[in-house]
């Protein structure tokens, strides 16, 4: 059957299953939005920036085992979504970017809102397209969902002139996708797994290290047999939270620069260590060399060879995905009859033991100013850990992953990665439309809520009712904490003066708003926020300790066991 | 140390630019780079000679292969290999300079391809160290003009990289 090309947009949509678009109209793809407006398949939720599409189509992704979907028209709908490209990128998030182009006439002669949307986005796309001639329309999309989904997930934008959208052509939806240069690895080595278990199994001090890429394979299930399997101390990073029961005694909390006492000794001093889908970020692992002091046996799962030996240097790499290593790993395990040594191990766990009676997480909650942990630690007892929790980037976000303890995978949304303020209540958005009915929280600062403040008309448009946890300390929390550290107590711009009235602004944006500043309501409101409330948008505005610090911290440079676990420590 | 690295790519507009960012974005050196359609239309070649520890030539290899557009890659100094670079360099010649340079560009197996009462194009191949080497050999002020094309290489013998 001949269609349009902006009809073969849309059938391709349709075919591939999509349910809901992220996006906002504009002149080069307004054949597009006809087509959308003639079908009732999918829903197209109209945002009030584009850069909120796009985190909300990845959230939706993040948070769902469904691939997110946004669409941009040219110039500065493109570069708008550009921050929310590069977030998704450095997090390996699968998504589809369509983005209207000037007609193919008017490339290169600086058209109205023209850009060079292929060359922008290139560098913080997986892979990216401009299509020339409707035949390739749809073969094109095809391989753009193929793309985004497959190997190590990534976005995929497709750039679409308006002449494209306009021509006719016959219409069929390719079955398959066969790409003679991109056939990524699933299976992992045979062999380095049997020598990675062999390791695994005579370890003395052995240490689990997981990141977002468990998650990103579906394969939390499959870590948590495997964990409970070996009795190993587990640790996941902030973007692999959730994989592992945050409840197991192997949990030994977060890594890293914010991450717990414990968790930071044992990857230090472990004798094998198994990273599972995570890359030993600067941020995980801090100063490499110092993490290299120790020797250890290191094993490495990862879908990107090139994550493996990039920052520090592996024993046996296996290059796959993480749920068919884990797979073939775990019947490997089950079919030998060597276990780890038992007395070993236990005085493995004695000593991580000790390291967790330094409490590095404790902190008072007195009559004085409301503690954020203790709002974070609230609003987990209210939502019975069992929400989404989608943050901002700042000390709040550390808060969060600290003190909101994530029992199931795909359950905490944040910018690990780029570390993008203002993806909360976007974020927030995804969320809730690839999990109605689902309790959903934004831990947000007054910072970082001002980033896309604008959602809240969003948000009043389809009935979204997340409920924003604004953590306000009138600071630039984590710019503050850094500046009293390291920059003399010179807080240069890190105060944030003139803040508005956020109730009244919850409120003209039609939803509610409290103010809450004494400790001792912070539970009623979220009570209410979660009861009364629990079918609106609730903005709760928690005035803050203003100078309280993200403890445990690892300087950036320093070694990972170089820890300052308070203001006693300075 | 000195990689030569073939790459064979899909010849799509853009595939280049990529190879180009991956350099530029990750600061890895591009000494010279060459491409062209190889005899299959749809494949181009690539030739890119960098330098780099052993660690950042392997990082450069898996960037290379992670790049959509890209078939295969191969480091061609991890064997045997040939190398060769095509320059064509323009010299002032007048008076007795001119057999000078005949007898230099003979020695080295250049070509005159041109002249002028004034010039000679020469054009020459070879490694980058023997074209470097007639640079040195002539007198410095005579260069009008040097046009290098950056090195190709290819395996020896059974040493094939094809699709």
């Amino acid at each position: 059957m001949e269609l349009t090309g902006a009809e073969i947009v849309v059938r391709c949509l349709q075919d591939e299953g999509v349910k809901h678009v992220f996006g906002y109209p504009g002149g080069a793809v307004l054949y597009i939005y006809d087509a959308i407006f003639k079908q009732d398949k999918f829903l197209h939720i109209l945002v009030r920036h584009e850069q909120a599409a796009v985190h909300a189509a990845d959230a939706y992704s993040r948070s769902s085992q469904r691939i997110g979907v946004a669409l941009v028209t040219s110039g500065p709908g493109v570069t708008n979504a550009v921050t929310g490209i590069a977030t998704a990128y450095m997090d390996s998030i699968p998504m589809v970017i369509l983005t209207g182009q000037v007609p193919t006439h008017a490339i290169g002669l600086d058209a109205f809102q023209e850009c060079d949307t292929v060359g922008i986005t290139r560098p913080c796309v997986k892979h990216n397209f401009l299509v020339k001639d409707v035949r390739e329309l749809a073969g094109t999309i095809k391989k753009a969902f193929y793309i985004a989904q497959s190997g190590r997930p990534g976005p995929v934008l497709v750039d679409i002139p308006k002449d494209v959208t306009v021509a006719r052509c016959d219409y069929e939806y390719p079955r398959e996708v066969s790409m003679r240069s991109y056939k990524p690895v699933a299976k992992g080595h045979a062999g380095q797994i049997k020598k990675a278990v062999q390791l695994l199994l005579t370890a003395e001090r052995p240490m689990v290290y997981t990141g977002g890429g468990v998650i990103l394979s579906d394969a939390a299930d499959l870590l948590n047999r495997f964990v409970n399997l070996l009795g190993f101390p587990c640790t996941n990073t902030l973007m692999g939270l959730g994989a592992f029961q945050a409840s197991n005694s192997k949990f030994v909390g977060m890594p890293g620069m914010h991450g717990t006492y414990e968790a930071n000794m044992a990857m230090q001093h472990c004798d094998v260590l198994i990273a599972i889908g995570a890359r030993f970020d600067d941020r995980v692992i801090g100063n490499p060399k110092h993490f290299a002091t120790n020797p250890r046996k290191i094993i490495h799962i990862d879908v990107d060879p090139s994550s493996i030996s990039k920052r520090v240097k592996v024993d046996i790499p296996i290059v796959g995905d993480v749920f068919e290593v884990l797979t073939e790993l775990l019947s490997q395990v089950d079919a030998s009859t060597v276990r780890p040594d038992a007395a070993k191990l236990a005085g493995w766990w004695q000593q991580i033991d000790e390291w967790r009676k330094k409490d590095c997480l404790r902190y008072e909650q007195n009559g004085g100013a409301i503690k954020p942990q203790y709002v974070v630690e609230k609003l987990w007892e209210v939502t019975g850990g069992d929400a989404f929790v989608t943050s901002d980037v700042g000390q709040h976000q550390m808060w969060a992953a600290q003190y909101y303890r994530f029992e199931k995978p795909r359950r905490w949304i944040n910018s690990g990665g780029l570390g993008t303020m203002g993806v909360g209540l976007p974020y927030a958005m995804g969320v809730q439309m690839a999990n109605p009915g689902a309790d959903v929280a934004v831990i947000t600062g007054e910072g970082s809520i001002q980033m896309c403040i604008q959602e809240l008309s969003t948000c009043k448009q389809y009935r979204l009712t997340p409920k924003i946890i604004n953590l306000n300390n009138r600071y630039l929390g984590m710019v503050r904490q850094w500046q009293q550290i390291d920059y003399g107590g010179r807080y240069a711009e890190s105060y944030v003066d003139a803040l508005p009235d956020f109730v009244k602004l919850a409120e003209a944006y039609g939803h509610v708003g409290f103010q809450i500043d004494k400790p001792a309501d912070v539970e009623p409101a979220l009570r209410e926020a979660f009861g009364k409330y629990k079918d609106r948008l609730v903005f709760l505005d928690f005035i803050t300790d203003q100078t309280e610090n993200v403890w445990p911290m690892v300087k950036a440079g320093k070694g990972l066991t170089e820890m300052l676990l308070g203001s006693e420590d300075l | 140390m000195r990689h030569i690295i073939s790459v064979l790519l899909e010849n799509e507009p853009g595939a280049l630019s990529r190879v180009v960012g991956l350099f530029s974005a990750r600061g890895y050196n591009i000494e010279t780079l060459t491409v062209a359609p190889t005899e299959d239309a749809s494949l181009s070649r690539m030739t890119i000679v960098t330098v780099g520890s052993d660690d950042v030539i392997e990082q450069i290899t898996k960037h290379l292969n992670r790049l959509i557009e890209v078939v295969k890659v191969v480091d061609l100094t991890e064997g045997d290999f040939i190398e060769r670079e095509l320059m064509l360099i323009k010299l002032r010649a007048v008076g007795k300079e001119r057999d000078e340079i005949k007898r230099v560009a003979d020695i080295f197996r250049g070509r005159i391809i041109d002249v002028t009462e004034r010039s000679f194009v020469i054009e020459l191949t070879g490694n980058a160290a023997k074209l470097d080497a007639f640079i040195k050999s002539v007198d410095r002020a005579a260069i009008l003009e040097t046009v290098r094309t950056g090195g190709s290489g290819v395996g020896r013998g059974e040493r094939i990289l094809k699709v």
